[in-house]
Protein backbone atom coordinates (compact mmCIF):
# COMPACT_ATOMS: atom_id res chain seq x y z
CA UNK A 1 0.00 0.00 0.00
CA UNK A 2 2.99 2.32 0.26
CA UNK A 3 3.48 3.16 -3.40
CA UNK A 4 4.97 6.62 -3.68
CA UNK A 5 3.26 7.30 -7.00
CA UNK A 6 -0.13 6.68 -5.50
CA UNK A 7 0.52 9.06 -2.60
CA UNK A 8 1.66 11.75 -5.00
CA UNK A 9 -1.47 11.41 -7.09
CA UNK A 10 -3.62 11.92 -4.03
CA UNK A 11 -2.29 15.34 -3.47
CA UNK A 12 -2.92 16.52 -6.96
CA UNK A 13 -6.25 18.19 -7.31
CA UNK A 14 -8.59 15.44 -8.27
CA UNK A 15 -11.84 17.05 -7.27
CA UNK A 16 -14.75 14.79 -7.73
CA UNK A 17 -12.70 11.63 -7.35
CA UNK A 18 -14.30 9.15 -5.02
CA UNK A 19 -12.64 8.89 -1.66
CA UNK A 20 -15.11 6.49 -0.09
CA UNK A 21 -17.61 4.27 -1.85
CA UNK A 22 -19.91 2.00 0.11
CA UNK A 23 -22.14 -0.44 -1.76
CA UNK A 24 -24.71 -2.83 -0.33
CA UNK A 25 -23.04 -2.94 3.06
CA UNK A 26 -24.56 -5.40 5.50
CA UNK A 27 -23.10 -5.60 8.97
CA UNK A 28 -23.76 -7.88 11.93
CA UNK A 29 -22.96 -7.80 15.63
CA UNK A 30 -23.02 -11.52 16.27
CA UNK A 31 -26.47 -12.57 15.19
CA UNK A 32 -27.92 -9.03 15.04
CA UNK A 33 -28.30 -7.72 11.51
CA UNK A 34 -27.66 -4.00 11.92
CA UNK A 35 -26.91 -2.62 8.44
CA UNK A 36 -29.20 -3.76 5.66
CA UNK A 37 -27.44 -2.66 2.50
CA UNK A 38 -25.95 0.80 2.99
CA UNK A 39 -25.11 2.65 -0.23
CA UNK A 40 -23.34 5.97 -0.36
CA UNK A 41 -20.22 7.65 -1.61
CA UNK A 42 -18.10 10.58 -0.56
CA UNK A 43 -15.98 12.59 -2.96
CA UNK A 44 -12.57 13.90 -2.15
CA UNK A 45 -12.74 17.14 -0.20
CA UNK A 46 -16.40 16.73 0.70
CA UNK A 47 -17.87 16.92 4.16
CA UNK A 48 -20.95 14.70 4.48
CA UNK A 49 -23.12 13.93 7.44
CA UNK A 50 -24.86 10.74 8.50
CA UNK A 51 -28.05 11.80 10.20
CA UNK A 52 -30.81 9.78 11.74
CA UNK A 53 -32.42 8.75 14.96
CA UNK A 54 -30.61 6.77 17.62
CA UNK A 55 -30.25 3.17 16.55
CA UNK A 56 -30.47 3.99 12.84
CA UNK A 57 -27.01 2.54 12.28
CA UNK A 58 -24.90 5.66 11.84
CA UNK A 59 -22.12 4.78 14.27
CA UNK A 60 -22.27 1.20 13.08
CA UNK A 61 -21.64 2.37 9.53
CA UNK A 62 -18.44 4.11 10.59
CA UNK A 63 -17.39 1.09 12.62
CA UNK A 64 -18.15 -1.20 9.71
CA UNK A 65 -15.88 0.87 7.47
CA UNK A 66 -13.13 0.40 10.07
CA UNK A 67 -13.84 -3.34 10.39
CA UNK A 68 -14.74 -3.00 14.04
CA UNK A 69 -18.02 -4.90 13.86
CA UNK A 70 -18.76 -8.56 13.27
CA UNK A 71 -19.42 -10.06 9.87
CA UNK A 72 -19.78 -7.71 6.90
CA UNK A 73 -20.81 -8.21 3.29
CA UNK A 74 -20.87 -5.80 0.38
CA UNK A 75 -18.20 -3.45 -0.81
CA UNK A 76 -16.23 -0.68 0.86
CA UNK A 77 -13.83 1.04 -1.46
CA UNK A 78 -11.43 3.60 -0.11
CA UNK A 79 -9.57 5.58 -2.72
CA UNK A 80 -10.16 2.83 -5.21
CA UNK A 81 -9.02 0.01 -2.93
CA UNK A 82 -11.47 -2.66 -1.80
CA UNK A 83 -11.18 -2.97 1.97
CA UNK A 84 -13.85 -5.50 2.89
CA UNK A 85 -11.40 -8.38 3.20
CA UNK A 86 -8.68 -6.39 4.95
CA UNK A 87 -7.60 -7.01 8.54
CA UNK A 88 -8.62 -4.13 10.78
CA UNK A 89 -5.16 -2.72 11.36
CA UNK A 90 -4.47 -2.33 7.64
CA UNK A 91 -7.42 -0.07 6.95
CA UNK A 92 -6.19 3.08 8.73
CA UNK A 93 -2.98 2.85 6.75
CA UNK A 94 -4.95 3.81 3.68
CA UNK A 95 -5.12 7.28 5.19
CA UNK A 96 -8.14 7.10 7.45
CA UNK A 97 -8.55 8.68 10.85
CA UNK A 98 -11.34 7.47 13.12
CA UNK A 99 -12.67 9.40 16.09
CA UNK A 100 -14.96 7.13 18.15
CA UNK A 101 -18.03 8.28 20.04
CA UNK A 102 -16.40 7.45 23.39
CA UNK A 103 -13.32 9.45 22.36
CA UNK A 104 -11.06 6.64 23.53
CA UNK A 105 -8.48 8.69 25.40
CA UNK A 106 -6.02 6.36 27.10
CA UNK A 107 -5.84 6.75 30.85
CA UNK A 108 -2.41 5.14 31.15
CA UNK A 109 -0.84 7.76 28.86
CA UNK A 110 -0.42 11.49 29.31
CA UNK A 111 -1.80 13.99 26.81
CA UNK A 112 1.34 14.21 24.70
CA UNK A 113 1.71 10.41 24.62
CA UNK A 114 -1.94 10.14 23.57
CA UNK A 115 -1.25 12.68 20.87
CA UNK A 116 1.82 10.91 19.55
CA UNK A 117 0.40 7.42 19.83
CA UNK A 118 -1.37 6.74 16.51
CA UNK A 119 1.23 5.89 13.89
CA UNK A 120 1.65 8.10 10.85
CA UNK A 121 -0.36 6.77 7.94
CA UNK A 122 0.41 9.42 5.35
CA UNK A 123 3.00 12.12 4.93
CA UNK A 124 1.69 15.64 5.23
CA UNK A 125 0.10 15.22 8.63
CA UNK A 126 0.08 18.16 10.96
CA UNK A 127 3.27 18.54 12.96
CA UNK A 128 3.00 18.52 16.71
CA UNK A 129 3.73 22.25 16.76
CA UNK A 130 0.92 22.94 14.32
CA UNK A 131 -1.38 20.88 16.48
CA UNK A 132 -0.45 22.76 19.63
CA UNK A 133 -1.09 25.98 17.69
CA UNK A 134 -4.55 24.82 16.71
CA UNK A 135 -5.30 23.48 20.20
CA UNK A 136 -3.34 25.61 22.67
CA UNK A 137 -4.98 24.17 25.75
CA UNK A 138 -3.64 20.75 24.81
CA UNK A 139 -0.14 22.20 25.04
CA UNK A 140 -0.83 23.51 28.51
CA UNK A 141 -2.12 20.14 29.69
CA UNK A 142 0.36 18.01 27.75
CA UNK A 143 1.78 16.24 30.81
CA UNK A 144 -1.59 15.60 32.41
CA UNK A 145 -2.97 12.11 32.44
CA UNK A 146 -5.18 11.76 29.38
CA UNK A 147 -8.42 11.13 31.21
CA UNK A 148 -7.94 14.07 33.59
CA UNK A 149 -8.96 16.45 30.83
CA UNK A 150 -12.44 17.92 30.55
CA UNK A 151 -14.85 16.49 28.01
CA UNK A 152 -14.16 19.27 25.55
CA UNK A 153 -10.41 18.91 25.91
CA UNK A 154 -10.62 15.15 25.46
CA UNK A 155 -12.60 15.67 22.25
CA UNK A 156 -9.95 18.10 21.02
CA UNK A 157 -7.29 15.52 21.86
CA UNK A 158 -9.18 12.74 20.09
CA UNK A 159 -9.34 14.86 16.95
CA UNK A 160 -5.83 16.26 17.24
CA UNK A 161 -4.20 12.85 17.38
CA UNK A 162 -5.68 11.67 14.10
CA UNK A 163 -4.69 14.94 12.46
CA UNK A 164 -1.10 14.19 13.31
CA UNK A 165 -1.19 10.92 11.41
CA UNK A 166 -1.73 12.55 8.05
CA UNK A 167 -5.12 10.92 7.56
CA UNK A 168 -7.02 12.40 4.62
CA UNK A 169 -10.37 10.74 5.27
CA UNK A 170 -11.80 11.48 8.70
CA UNK A 171 -14.64 9.50 10.24
CA UNK A 172 -15.98 11.49 13.19
CA UNK A 173 -18.59 10.00 15.50
CA UNK A 174 -20.66 12.44 17.58
CA UNK A 175 -17.88 14.87 18.31
CA UNK A 176 -20.13 17.52 19.86
CA UNK A 177 -21.93 15.18 22.23
CA UNK A 178 -22.14 16.54 25.75
CA UNK A 179 -20.00 19.59 25.07
CA UNK A 180 -20.61 23.23 25.96
CA UNK A 181 -21.75 25.52 23.12
CA UNK A 182 -18.50 27.47 23.08
CA UNK A 183 -16.51 24.24 22.59
CA UNK A 184 -18.94 23.12 19.91
CA UNK A 185 -18.33 26.39 18.10
CA UNK A 186 -14.57 25.90 18.35
CA UNK A 187 -14.93 22.40 16.90
CA UNK A 188 -16.94 23.83 14.03
CA UNK A 189 -14.08 26.19 13.23
CA UNK A 190 -11.64 23.28 13.34
CA UNK A 191 -13.75 21.41 10.81
CA UNK A 192 -13.85 24.43 8.53
CA UNK A 193 -10.05 24.65 8.63
CA UNK A 194 -9.73 20.93 7.93
CA UNK A 195 -12.05 21.21 4.96
CA UNK A 196 -9.93 24.07 3.65
CA UNK A 197 -6.94 21.77 3.85
CA UNK A 198 -8.68 19.33 1.56
CA UNK A 199 -9.68 16.67 4.07
CA UNK A 200 -12.62 14.43 3.34
CA UNK A 201 -14.90 14.17 6.34
CA UNK A 202 -17.79 11.91 7.29
CA UNK A 203 -19.63 13.28 10.27
CA UNK A 204 -22.09 11.31 12.37
CA UNK A 205 -23.90 14.03 14.20
CA UNK A 206 -27.01 14.33 16.36
CA UNK A 207 -26.69 18.10 16.54
CA UNK A 208 -28.16 19.16 13.21
CA UNK A 209 -27.63 22.86 13.77
CA UNK A 210 -23.92 22.16 14.10
CA UNK A 211 -23.71 19.95 11.01
CA UNK A 212 -25.93 21.89 8.60
CA UNK A 213 -23.64 24.81 7.71
CA UNK A 214 -20.59 22.54 7.35
CA UNK A 215 -21.81 19.76 5.09
CA UNK A 216 -21.93 19.46 1.32
CA UNK A 217 -24.41 16.61 1.50
CA UNK A 218 -26.53 14.95 4.17
CA UNK A 219 -27.43 11.27 4.28
CA UNK A 220 -30.35 10.25 6.41
CA UNK A 221 -30.31 6.76 7.85
CA UNK A 222 -33.13 4.66 9.19
CA UNK A 223 -33.09 1.02 10.27
CA UNK A 224 -29.67 0.36 8.80
CA UNK A 225 -30.29 1.92 5.40
CA UNK A 226 -29.70 5.27 3.77
CA UNK A 227 -33.18 6.55 3.04
CA UNK A 228 -32.51 10.06 1.81
CA UNK A 229 -29.74 12.20 0.36
CA UNK A 230 -30.00 15.97 0.65
CA UNK A 231 -27.45 18.35 -0.80
CA UNK A 232 -26.56 21.64 0.89
CA UNK A 233 -28.36 23.53 -1.86
CA UNK A 234 -31.57 21.54 -1.34
CA UNK A 235 -31.46 21.94 2.41
CA UNK A 236 -33.53 25.14 2.83
CA UNK A 237 -36.43 23.73 0.85
CA UNK A 238 -36.24 20.30 2.49
CA UNK A 239 -35.85 21.43 6.07
CA UNK A 240 -39.34 20.52 7.21
CA UNK A 241 -39.12 17.12 5.56
CA UNK A 242 -35.78 16.52 7.24
CA UNK A 243 -37.13 17.40 10.66
CA UNK A 244 -39.90 14.88 10.19
CA UNK A 245 -37.41 12.18 9.21
CA UNK A 246 -35.26 12.91 12.24
CA UNK A 247 -38.18 13.05 14.59
CA UNK A 248 -37.04 16.45 15.82
CA UNK B 1 28.70 -10.60 68.03
CA UNK B 2 25.89 -8.25 67.05
CA UNK B 3 22.42 -9.61 67.64
CA UNK B 4 19.18 -8.55 66.05
CA UNK B 5 16.29 -9.59 68.26
CA UNK B 6 18.24 -12.56 69.48
CA UNK B 7 19.66 -13.66 66.16
CA UNK B 8 23.29 -13.18 65.10
CA UNK B 9 23.76 -10.45 62.51
CA UNK B 10 25.42 -12.78 60.03
CA UNK B 11 22.50 -15.17 60.15
CA UNK B 12 20.04 -12.32 59.88
CA UNK B 13 21.75 -10.75 56.87
CA UNK B 14 22.25 -14.14 55.27
CA UNK B 15 18.56 -14.90 55.42
CA UNK B 16 17.71 -11.41 54.25
CA UNK B 17 19.92 -11.89 51.25
CA UNK B 18 18.35 -15.25 50.48
CA UNK B 19 14.99 -13.59 50.83
CA UNK B 20 16.01 -10.84 48.42
CA UNK B 21 17.21 -13.43 45.91
CA UNK B 22 13.88 -15.22 46.10
CA UNK B 23 12.28 -11.83 45.79
CA UNK B 24 14.24 -11.19 42.61
CA UNK B 25 12.75 -14.36 41.11
CA UNK B 26 9.30 -13.41 42.28
CA UNK B 27 9.76 -9.99 40.70
CA UNK B 28 10.92 -11.34 37.34
CA UNK B 29 8.13 -13.87 37.17
CA UNK B 30 5.34 -11.62 38.37
CA UNK B 31 6.50 -8.99 35.89
CA UNK B 32 6.07 -11.42 33.01
CA UNK B 33 2.72 -12.60 34.32
CA UNK B 34 1.44 -9.05 34.73
CA UNK B 35 2.56 -8.00 31.25
CA UNK B 36 0.86 -11.03 29.70
CA UNK B 37 -2.30 -10.60 31.72
CA UNK B 38 -2.53 -6.90 30.88
CA UNK B 39 -2.67 -7.33 27.13
CA UNK B 40 -3.92 -10.87 26.63
CA UNK B 41 -6.18 -11.06 29.67
CA UNK B 42 -4.90 -14.58 30.21
CA UNK B 43 -3.67 -15.89 33.53
CA UNK B 44 -0.64 -17.70 32.19
CA UNK B 45 -0.55 -20.94 34.14
CA UNK B 46 2.27 -22.06 31.88
CA UNK B 47 4.54 -19.40 33.33
CA UNK B 48 6.23 -21.68 35.84
CA UNK B 49 6.82 -24.22 33.10
CA UNK B 50 8.47 -21.52 30.96
CA UNK B 51 10.78 -20.71 33.86
CA UNK B 52 11.58 -24.40 34.08
CA UNK B 53 12.12 -24.63 30.30
CA UNK B 54 14.59 -21.78 30.55
CA UNK B 55 16.58 -23.67 33.14
CA UNK B 56 16.37 -26.85 31.08
CA UNK B 57 17.43 -25.03 27.93
CA UNK B 58 20.53 -23.91 29.78
CA UNK B 59 21.16 -27.41 31.13
CA UNK B 60 20.62 -29.27 27.88
CA UNK B 61 22.45 -26.59 25.94
CA UNK B 62 25.47 -27.15 28.10
CA UNK B 63 25.21 -30.94 28.00
CA UNK B 64 24.67 -31.44 24.28
CA UNK B 65 25.71 -28.24 22.55
CA UNK B 66 28.47 -26.99 24.81
CA UNK B 67 26.67 -23.70 25.35
CA UNK B 68 28.05 -21.96 28.38
CA UNK B 69 26.14 -20.06 31.05
CA UNK B 70 26.65 -16.64 29.51
CA UNK B 71 25.39 -17.71 26.11
CA UNK B 72 22.51 -19.48 27.77
CA UNK B 73 21.46 -16.24 29.48
CA UNK B 74 20.79 -14.84 26.02
CA UNK B 75 19.80 -17.93 24.07
CA UNK B 76 17.47 -19.64 26.50
CA UNK B 77 15.07 -16.69 26.80
CA UNK B 78 15.24 -16.26 23.04
CA UNK B 79 14.37 -19.88 22.36
CA UNK B 80 11.65 -20.03 24.99
CA UNK B 81 10.33 -16.66 23.83
CA UNK B 82 10.04 -17.88 20.25
CA UNK B 83 8.39 -21.04 21.50
CA UNK B 84 5.94 -18.92 23.45
CA UNK B 85 5.13 -16.85 20.37
CA UNK B 86 4.43 -20.06 18.49
CA UNK B 87 2.09 -21.23 21.24
CA UNK B 88 0.27 -17.92 21.21
CA UNK B 89 -0.09 -17.94 17.46
CA UNK B 90 -1.36 -21.49 17.07
CA UNK B 91 -3.28 -21.99 20.31
CA UNK B 92 -3.92 -19.01 22.53
CA UNK B 93 -5.12 -16.83 19.67
CA UNK B 94 -7.85 -19.31 18.84
CA UNK B 95 -9.43 -19.01 22.26
CA UNK B 96 -8.84 -15.31 22.76
CA UNK B 97 -12.46 -14.45 22.03
CA UNK B 98 -13.78 -16.96 24.59
CA UNK B 99 -14.22 -16.61 28.32
CA UNK B 100 -10.84 -16.03 29.96
CA UNK B 101 -11.26 -19.22 31.90
CA UNK B 102 -10.30 -21.13 28.76
CA UNK B 103 -6.95 -19.36 28.59
CA UNK B 104 -6.31 -20.40 32.15
CA UNK B 105 -7.24 -24.01 31.41
CA UNK B 106 -5.24 -24.16 28.21
CA UNK B 107 -2.06 -22.78 29.75
CA UNK B 108 -2.53 -25.04 32.75
CA UNK B 109 -2.79 -28.01 30.42
CA UNK B 110 0.28 -26.91 28.53
CA UNK B 111 2.23 -26.68 31.79
CA UNK B 112 1.25 -30.23 32.68
CA UNK B 113 2.25 -31.44 29.23
CA UNK B 114 5.66 -29.79 29.37
CA UNK B 115 6.36 -31.01 32.87
CA UNK B 116 5.12 -34.49 32.14
CA UNK B 117 7.19 -34.79 28.99
CA UNK B 118 10.34 -33.75 30.77
CA UNK B 119 9.64 -36.02 33.73
CA UNK B 120 9.37 -38.83 31.23
CA UNK B 121 12.84 -38.15 29.87
CA UNK B 122 14.67 -36.84 32.90
CA UNK B 123 12.82 -38.02 36.00
CA UNK B 124 11.82 -35.77 38.85
CA UNK B 125 15.07 -35.48 40.71
CA UNK B 126 16.95 -32.36 39.81
CA UNK B 127 20.13 -32.13 37.79
CA UNK B 128 23.10 -30.06 38.81
CA UNK B 129 24.07 -27.01 36.81
CA UNK B 130 27.52 -25.71 37.62
CA UNK B 131 28.07 -22.13 38.75
CA UNK B 132 30.08 -20.32 36.07
CA UNK B 133 33.72 -19.88 37.02
CA UNK B 134 33.69 -16.12 36.99
CA UNK B 135 30.93 -16.05 39.57
CA UNK B 136 32.20 -18.67 41.95
CA UNK B 137 33.26 -17.95 45.49
CA UNK B 138 32.30 -14.89 47.36
CA UNK B 139 33.56 -12.08 49.54
CA UNK B 140 33.49 -11.06 53.15
CA UNK B 141 31.48 -7.93 53.74
CA UNK B 142 32.30 -7.61 57.42
CA UNK B 143 29.04 -8.92 58.79
CA UNK B 144 28.49 -11.83 56.44
CA UNK B 145 29.90 -13.89 53.59
CA UNK B 146 28.32 -12.82 50.32
CA UNK B 147 28.40 -15.46 47.55
CA UNK B 148 29.29 -13.80 44.26
CA UNK B 149 26.71 -15.73 42.29
CA UNK B 150 23.86 -14.65 44.53
CA UNK B 151 24.95 -11.03 44.29
CA UNK B 152 24.99 -11.45 40.51
CA UNK B 153 21.46 -12.86 40.48
CA UNK B 154 20.18 -9.86 42.38
CA UNK B 155 21.95 -7.39 40.13
CA UNK B 156 20.94 -9.15 36.91
CA UNK B 157 17.31 -9.40 37.97
CA UNK B 158 17.11 -5.75 38.95
CA UNK B 159 18.78 -4.65 35.72
CA UNK B 160 16.37 -6.70 33.60
CA UNK B 161 13.39 -5.41 35.58
CA UNK B 162 14.62 -1.89 35.03
CA UNK B 163 14.98 -2.43 31.29
CA UNK B 164 11.50 -3.89 31.15
CA UNK B 165 10.12 -0.92 33.04
CA UNK B 166 11.95 1.45 30.71
CA UNK B 167 10.71 -0.30 27.62
CA UNK B 168 7.12 -0.27 28.80
CA UNK B 169 6.98 3.22 30.28
CA UNK B 170 9.34 5.19 28.06
CA UNK B 171 9.27 3.77 24.56
CA UNK B 172 6.78 3.91 21.71
CA UNK B 173 6.36 0.14 21.73
CA UNK B 174 5.63 0.29 25.44
CA UNK B 175 3.03 2.99 24.80
CA UNK B 176 1.40 0.67 22.24
CA UNK B 177 1.38 -2.06 24.90
CA UNK B 178 -0.13 0.17 27.58
CA UNK B 179 -2.74 1.60 25.23
CA UNK B 180 -3.43 -1.84 23.75
CA UNK B 181 -4.11 -3.10 27.25
CA UNK B 182 -6.80 -0.45 27.64
CA UNK B 183 -8.44 -0.49 24.23
CA UNK B 184 -7.11 -2.95 21.64
CA UNK B 185 -9.92 -2.25 19.17
CA UNK B 186 -9.09 1.43 19.01
CA UNK B 187 -5.39 0.67 18.58
CA UNK B 188 -6.28 -1.36 15.51
CA UNK B 189 -8.34 1.59 14.28
CA UNK B 190 -5.12 3.61 14.45
CA UNK B 191 -3.29 1.08 12.34
CA UNK B 192 -1.32 -0.74 15.04
CA UNK B 193 -0.94 -4.44 14.35
CA UNK B 194 -2.46 -5.57 17.63
CA UNK B 195 -2.40 -9.33 16.89
CA UNK B 196 1.36 -9.08 16.33
CA UNK B 197 1.74 -7.01 19.48
CA UNK B 198 -0.08 -9.70 21.43
CA UNK B 199 2.18 -12.44 20.07
CA UNK B 200 5.31 -10.45 20.87
CA UNK B 201 4.04 -9.64 24.35
CA UNK B 202 3.44 -13.27 25.20
CA UNK B 203 6.87 -14.15 23.85
CA UNK B 204 8.48 -11.42 25.91
CA UNK B 205 6.64 -12.38 29.09
CA UNK B 206 7.73 -16.00 28.90
CA UNK B 207 11.25 -14.96 27.88
CA UNK B 208 11.45 -13.11 31.20
CA UNK B 209 10.45 -16.32 32.96
CA UNK B 210 13.06 -18.28 31.02
CA UNK B 211 15.72 -15.72 31.97
CA UNK B 212 14.80 -16.26 35.60
CA UNK B 213 15.14 -19.98 34.95
CA UNK B 214 18.70 -19.63 33.69
CA UNK B 215 19.57 -17.49 36.71
CA UNK B 216 18.10 -20.18 38.92
CA UNK B 217 19.92 -23.12 37.32
CA UNK B 218 23.15 -22.87 39.33
CA UNK B 219 21.19 -22.24 42.55
CA UNK B 220 18.52 -24.90 42.61
CA UNK B 221 18.30 -28.42 41.19
CA UNK B 222 17.05 -28.24 37.63
CA UNK B 223 13.96 -30.43 37.72
CA UNK B 224 10.75 -30.50 35.66
CA UNK B 225 8.69 -29.53 38.68
CA UNK B 226 10.81 -26.55 39.73
CA UNK B 227 8.37 -24.15 38.15
CA UNK B 228 5.08 -25.35 39.53
CA UNK B 229 6.11 -24.88 43.17
CA UNK B 230 7.30 -21.38 42.40
CA UNK B 231 4.25 -20.41 40.38
CA UNK B 232 1.81 -20.70 43.26
CA UNK B 233 3.83 -18.22 45.26
CA UNK B 234 4.19 -15.93 42.24
CA UNK B 235 0.41 -15.84 41.79
CA UNK B 236 0.10 -14.76 45.40
CA UNK B 237 2.69 -12.05 44.78
CA UNK B 238 0.76 -10.82 41.76
CA UNK B 239 -2.46 -10.69 43.75
CA UNK B 240 -0.69 -8.70 46.46
CA UNK B 241 0.95 -6.28 44.09
CA UNK B 242 -1.95 -5.92 41.72
CA UNK B 243 -1.78 -5.91 37.95
CA UNK B 244 -1.57 -2.17 37.73
CA UNK B 245 2.05 -1.24 37.53
CA UNK B 246 5.42 -2.59 36.49
CA UNK B 247 7.13 -0.95 39.41
CA UNK B 248 4.50 -2.41 41.70
CA UNK B 249 5.16 -5.95 40.50
CA UNK B 250 8.90 -5.56 41.05
CA UNK B 251 8.63 -3.93 44.47
CA UNK B 252 6.08 -6.46 45.63
CA UNK B 253 8.22 -9.35 44.44
CA UNK B 254 11.29 -8.08 46.25
CA UNK B 255 9.26 -7.12 49.29
CA UNK B 256 7.61 -10.50 49.60
CA UNK B 257 10.97 -12.19 49.27
CA UNK B 258 12.26 -10.04 52.13
CA UNK B 259 9.24 -10.82 54.29
CA UNK B 260 9.72 -14.51 53.60
CA UNK B 261 13.39 -14.22 54.55
CA UNK B 262 12.63 -12.37 57.75
CA UNK B 263 10.00 -14.93 58.70
CA UNK B 264 12.52 -17.67 58.19
CA UNK B 265 14.83 -16.04 60.74
CA UNK B 266 12.33 -15.67 63.54
CA UNK B 267 9.59 -18.17 62.86
CA UNK B 268 10.72 -20.63 60.19
CA UNK B 269 7.57 -22.73 60.40
CA UNK B 270 5.59 -19.91 58.86
CA UNK B 271 8.04 -19.07 56.10
CA UNK B 272 6.17 -21.05 53.46
CA UNK B 273 2.81 -19.57 54.30
CA UNK B 274 3.52 -15.96 55.22
CA UNK B 275 3.10 -14.72 51.64
CA UNK B 276 -0.33 -16.30 51.45
CA UNK B 277 -1.27 -14.66 54.74
CA UNK B 278 -0.28 -11.31 53.27
CA UNK B 279 -2.32 -12.15 50.19
CA UNK B 280 -5.43 -12.81 52.26
CA UNK B 281 -4.88 -9.57 54.15
CA UNK B 282 -4.56 -7.60 50.92
CA UNK B 283 -7.63 -9.25 49.39
CA UNK B 284 -9.66 -8.26 52.42
CA UNK B 285 -8.49 -4.67 52.62
CA UNK B 286 -7.36 -3.65 49.13
CA UNK B 287 -8.57 -6.22 46.61
CA UNK B 288 -7.06 -4.47 43.61
CA UNK B 289 -3.64 -5.04 45.11
CA UNK B 290 -1.18 -2.68 46.76
CA UNK B 291 -0.28 -1.03 43.47
CA UNK B 292 -3.29 -2.10 41.52
CA UNK B 293 -5.63 0.25 39.72
CA UNK B 294 -9.28 -0.09 40.58
CA UNK B 295 -10.96 -1.40 37.43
Amino acid sequence: MNQPAESLMEYQDRDGAEMLRVRDLHAFYGESHILHGVDFDVKRGELVTLLGRNGAGRSTTLKAIMNMVGRRTGSIMINGTETLGMPAHRIPRLGIGYCPEERGIFASLDVEENLLLPPTVRSGGMSIDEIYEMFPNLYERRRSQGTRLSGGEQQMLAMARILRTGARLLLLDEITEGLAPVIVQALGQVLVKLKERGMTIVLVEQNFRFAAPLADRHFVMDHGLIVEEISAAELPSKREHLHTLLGV
Amino acid sequence: MTMIFGVPLAVFMGQLLLGLINGAFYALLSLGLAVIFGLLKIVNFAHGAMYMLGAFAALLGMRYLGINYWAALLLAPLVVGLFGMLLERIMLRRIAHLDHLYGLLLTFGLALIFEGTLVNFFGVSGARYPTPEALQGGFQTGFMFLPTYRAWVLVAAIVVCFFTWYMIERTRLGAYLRAGTENPALMQAFGVNVPLLITLTYGFGVALAAFAGVLAAPLYPVSPTMGSNLLIVVFAVVVIGGMGSILGAVLTGLGMGLIEGLTKVYYPEAANTVIFLVMILVLLTRPAGLFGKEA
